[in-house]
């Protein structure tokens, strides 16, 4: 007689990515699931690593410049200027007024670019179609304004250690302010559209929620840390640049869920745009765009410098090490996506399968950063 | 639900706006001035020539190395017609390899290469994005025309002239600075 045996079931294992119309990126993520629950998940980084960090080694200062471009590539100017700043650090070197002022506008204009894109996809990873054709119509209208200032539309090389490239068109104070008021209308516009739709409400509320302590101990940073409720900045908490001298708020979330996190993103291209009012009110009219006394090819003294800036994904940090000549010795890049991704393990774990898309979206990872 | 049709009524509002979209092939954009494309080569027409020495610091500032430039005496310069010693032989752009940064027109010291509009350099041969000097000096005449180009030394020298002489006389006291007024009025956006 056959004995009886209680039925067992097993989890099942399902690959996602690297070409699944809904990832972001090529990123491949191994789920073991238990009906419509995964039970376990694992992500798979590196398909497009392309050996920064070595590259770098081998390249001119001025040169590593444009590798920097290709890391995050929503936020090239807030990765040229952490860079920018590492350096400028390492080598003492004093920025004119003028130059750092336009440094700080391009980067928070590309904050706003970047969680533009971002708005459109967190819509189109819900199932709405319109907030990705909006967030796109806004970004354009920005990259625009860099083509206009830096010759491309999103790879720019336009930092330079010691200052910018070249000057700004004389028309740009003008058309930046037009374009921040612009943008402050549009922001509404977006913000109405989606945020308390109730369909959206019920695919994003309580779902991949991350606790603040799990935030921390993952070494998450940028608008997912604050969704979780911790007020960290590098903006405010170690001012660089000029951030000490402009009022301005740190949106921070209660629950740590997908919805704070899309919702403090909408709240922080607000705060961006009363960046880029006031310091276009404090920005010098005139003055030189480039520091004095810093050559061509810069050769840095001996030492190592590490510095962090707040990206709109997160802390973005550089670590140089020189040895006094023209390349670096070492160079260590800090990614805030490669960081976030790590806890993607944490929120995914029972929650449904088809809320691991809005999830991952939520992180807003860069894949170009991730792999580096 | 409320908020569902709040967003439908913004949605109908919008409805009737110009779309922004512009249908690629057929409709293009307008390029910004300071736009960079492909890098490509600029002719002296006062005296004939290329301005490109073959100095090779382009070549060697070039971040993907996608560029190689060869060099000989200029024959122009025994007849005492050019001031230039040495002139291009041989030179070729990669374009496929090219990543529009811009550094070559930035180090190059004689005004030689610059950064054109071109941005639809497409083939269908495998090598067909490899551009050799003649190809780059008639896209450069392309974009000099086009442009209106002006080699920037020598703008930059004019402007410090001009700088130098506001600066006489308003040390002199006579004149106060003129003021610089936008040629174009400002826009923003599309
Ligand atoms: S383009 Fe300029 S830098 Fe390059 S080889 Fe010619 S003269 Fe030298
Ligand atoms: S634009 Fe940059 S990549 Fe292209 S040829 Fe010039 S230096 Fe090389």
């Amino acid at each position: 007689m056959a004995q009886s045996r209680p039925l067992q079931s097993l989890d099942m294992m399902v690959n996602m990515g690297p070409q699944h119309p809904s990832t972001h990126g090529v990123f491949r993520m191994v789920l073991w699931v238990d009906g419509e629950y995964i039970v376990e998940a694992e992500p798979y980084i590196g398909y497009l690593h392309r050996g920064t960090e070595k590259l770098c080694e081998g390249e001119l200062y001025p040169q590593i410049i444009t590798l920097f471009d290709r890391l995050d590539y929503l936020a090239n100017f807030n990765n040229e200027w952490t860079l920018c700043l590492a350096m400028e650090k390492l080598m003492s070197v004093q920025v004119p007024e003028r130059a750092e002022y336009i440094r700080l506008i391009l980067c928070e204009l590309n904050r706003i670019a970047s969680h533009m894109l971002f708005y459109g996809t967190m819509g189109l990873d819900a199932g709405a179609m319109t907030p990705v054709m909006w967030g796109f119509r806004e970004r354009e209208r920005i990259q625009r304004l860099f083509e206009a200032t830096s010759g491309a539309r999103m790879m720019h090389n336009y930092f330079r250690i010691g200052g910018i490239k070249e000057d700004v068109p004389e028309d740009w104070k003008a058309r930046v302010s037009g374009l921040a008021s612009e943008l402050e209308k549009s922001i509404e516009e977006c913000d109405k559209l989606l945020t308390y739709n109730e369909v959206y409400l019920v695919r994003s509320v309580n779902v991949g929620k991350l606790s603040a302590k799990e935030a921390l101990e993952w070494g998450v940073t940028g608008p997912c840390l604050r969704a979780s409720g911790i007020p960290y900045d590098v903006r405010t908490s170690e001012p660089y640049s000029l951030y000490n001298r402009f009022q301005f708020d740190i949106p921070v979330g209660k629950n740590g869920d997908t919805w704070d996190r899309y919702a403090l993103r909408v709240e922080e291209m607000r705060q961006s745009v009363k960046i880029i009012k006031q310091a276009l009110g404090q920005m010098p009219d005139t003055g030189p765009f480039m520091a004095t006394g810093v050559r061509r090819i810069p050769r840095p003294p001996k030492g190592e410098v590490y510095l962090g800036t707040e990206n709109p994904r997160g802390e973005f940090g550089v670590y140089i090490v020189s040895d006094g000549g023209d390349k670096p010795y070492r160079l260590k890049i800090r990614p805030p996506s490669f960081v976030n991704l790590q806890a993607l393990k944490a929120m995914l774990r029972n929650s449904y399968i088809a809320d691991s898309v809005m999830i991952l979206g939520s992180l807003d990872i860069v894949l170009g950063e991730v792999d580096r | 639900m409320l908020n569902s049709l709040k967003g439908l009524l913004l949605t109908l509002r919008i409805a009737p706006r110009k779309p922004v979209t512009a249908e690629y092939p057929k409709k293009h954009l307008p390029i910004q001035d300071s736009y960079m494309g492909f890098p490509v080569l600029t002719w002296d027409s006062r005296i004939g020539e290329p301005y490109c020495t073959g100095c090779m610091v382009c070549v060697r500032m070039c971040p993907t190395n996608c560029m190689s430039a060869l060099m000989k005496d200029n024959p122009l310069n025994k007849e005492g017609k050019s001031p230039r010693k040495k002139i291009i032989e041989a030179f070729e752009i990669n374009y496929g390899r090219c990543i529009l940064c811009g550094i070559c027109e930035e180090v190059c010291a004689f005004d030689a290469i610059t950064m054109s509009h071109q941005h639809e350099l497409g083939s269908m041969a495998r090598n067909g994005r490899r551009v050799d000097l003649p190809r780059l000096l008639e896209l450069g005449k392309l974009y000099q025309d086009e442009s209106g180009w002006r080699p920037p030394t020598e703008i930059e020298k004019e402007k410090q002239a001009a700088l130098k002489t506001v600066q006489a006389s308003a040390a002199a006291g006579a004149i106060p600075p003129p003021v610089v007024q936008p040629t174009s009025p400002p826009q923003a956006g599309p």
